[in-house]
Order: structure tokens, then sequence, then C-alpha cells
């Protein structure tokens, strides 16, 4: 079960209110390699996995993942609770403003939806561990395209952090493949 | 939420994410007793700021205790706070 504490992971701040920063933010909150997609891949894969350290290992960062989204979708809001109509006219968030107003919304930063399709769980732990790593070198990456073109200093405060995240569960999940190798090969010749 | 409120609160999220790093490095390392004793002593310290905030500023959690009303509720709640001290 789950049990939510009311604190963010990281402390939010935003400098300037800046709706078409927020539309390119959301790539995080609802797109391919999100912390939405994170989170739910994580947390589904559990089950079919073979050691307690892997079990273990994607339960927390699988919670790990959800406290990213939520600080994502913090950014967002921040970013564009007191932006008047002229100031989101024009900009590419005007589009995600005519369907949701200001709350954030599960799309990617051109409007495509989050969708199940853009996580897998295998069956197969070799495999998930796999698309894990690579899941979060994806997330990684994508941090460094938003860090490049943002220039509000409290924004990109937060994705710094969130980048440096996503390094430490790239290493966690490789110690977790190697485990479950070594499990598996014991189970094979013993 | 005043200066003291802020601190108390962001001082723990500072051992609440410290927390969060030594679990994930023990889930792959479990008899790493180095990591152990780095986690059991941010765990104590956590534990003890989590029962002063609730003391004086209500519940962090909902299985937590409440004088009445019920604190739980209270804003500003995690993503309308102003992190600024
Ligand atoms: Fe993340
Ligand atoms: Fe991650």
């Amino acid at each position: 079960m789950w049990i939510y504490e009311k604190k963010l992971q990281y402390p939010v701040r935003v400098d300037t209110t800046n709706p078409a920063l927020a539309q390119m933010i959301i790539e995080q909150f609802g797109g391919a390699d999100g912390e939405l997609s994170a989170g739910i891949r994580y947390l589904t894969q559990r089950w079919a996995m073979p050691t307690n350290q892997a079990k273990a290992l994607l339960t927390d960062i699988g919670t790990e993942e959800l406290a990213h989204w939520e600080i994502i979708g913090t950014i967002v809001w921040k970013l564009v609770k007191d932006a008047p109509i002229e100031q989101i006219k024009g900009t590419p968030f005007e589009a995600h403003y005519v369907n949701h107003g200001k709350s954030p919304y599960p799309h990617d930063a051109s409007g495509v939806p989050w969708t199940a399709a853009f996580i897998n769980s295998k069956g197969d732990p070799i495999a998930d561990l796999h698309e894990d790593m690579a899941a979060e070198e994806k997330a990684r990456a994508t941090y460094e395209w938003l860090i490049n073109i943002c220039d509000d200093p409290g924004v990109k405060d937060a994705l710094r952090f969130l980048r440096q995240r996503e390094i430490v569960h790239f290493q966690r999940f490789g110690e977790a493949l190697r485990i479950v190798q070594e499990e598996l090969d014991r189970r094979k010749y013993y | 939420m005043d200066r003291e409120q802020k601190m108390l609160l962001k001082e723990i999220m500072d051992y609440s994410f410290a927390l969060v790093e030594t679990a994930l490095y023990l889930d792959t390392h479990p008899y790493d007793e180095e990591a152990l004793k780095l986690h059991n002593g941010f765990s104590q310290k956590y534990s003890q700021l989590v029962s002063l905030y609730q003391a004086k500023y209500g519940p962090l959690k909902n299985n937590q205790m409440s004088g009445c009303p019920w604190a739980y509720i209270n804003g500003p709640w995690p993503w309308e706070i102003d992190f600024d001290l």
C-alpha cells in the first residue's frame, strides 16, 4: 500500500511566471520518458521479479518516481498559476489551456496524452531491468534538453536535482540486474 | 506558513531524502554495515523531527494523531509552499 506524506521530495522554487516553459516541462509529467511512465513501469514490474533486492528496488524507485511526478506537476503549476490570459495567448501553453485550464494533465510537450503503451512489463526480469536502465538514461537526456532551454534559475535547480536522481537510479538498476543474473545462473546450474 | 515551520519542514525533507538514498543503496547492498549505520542514524533523527512537527503543526500523514479540528487538511499543501525563507 501507499501513504501520502504531506511534503515534496525537493523544495520547488519558480522565479518567473512562464506558460511556454510550463508546456515544455510537462514533457516529464506525461511524456514517454517522464516520471509517470517511470513510476507505473517500475511498480508494475515488481510481481515477476525473482530476487528480494529487485522487488525492493522497484518498489522504492517506483515510489520515488511518483514523488518526482509531483515535483514536475508543482513546477508546471507554479509557472502558470499567476499568468493572466494575455500571457497565455500565443504561447505553446494556449492549446493546453483550452482543454485543461491551468491544471497539469499527463500529456507530453506536444500534447500527446500519456498511454500505457509508453511502458512495458515483459514478465522477464532481464528484459525488464534492461528497459529500466534505458528508461533512466532517456529521462536523464530529456532533463538535459530541458535544462538547455530553461532560463529560470529556480526551475533549473529542480531539473538538475531530478537529472541527478536518474543517474543514481541507473546505477542501482545495473546492480539489481547483476544480482538477478547471478540468481538465474545459480538456478540453472544447481 | 511561518519561517520556523518552513525551516522544520525543510529539515524533515532533507532527512527524508537522505533516507531514500540510503534505502535504495541498501536494497542492492543489504550487508553494508557502514550504510546501515548511516541509514539508522538518519531514521532516528527523522522520527524525532516528524514527532516534533506533528505536535506543533499537525500530521504530515493521515495516520498520525491530531487535535481538534483535524489539522491534516491545513494548507499550504506541498505544491503551494513558497520555499524562500
Ligand atoms: Fe524520476
Ligand atoms: Fe528514475
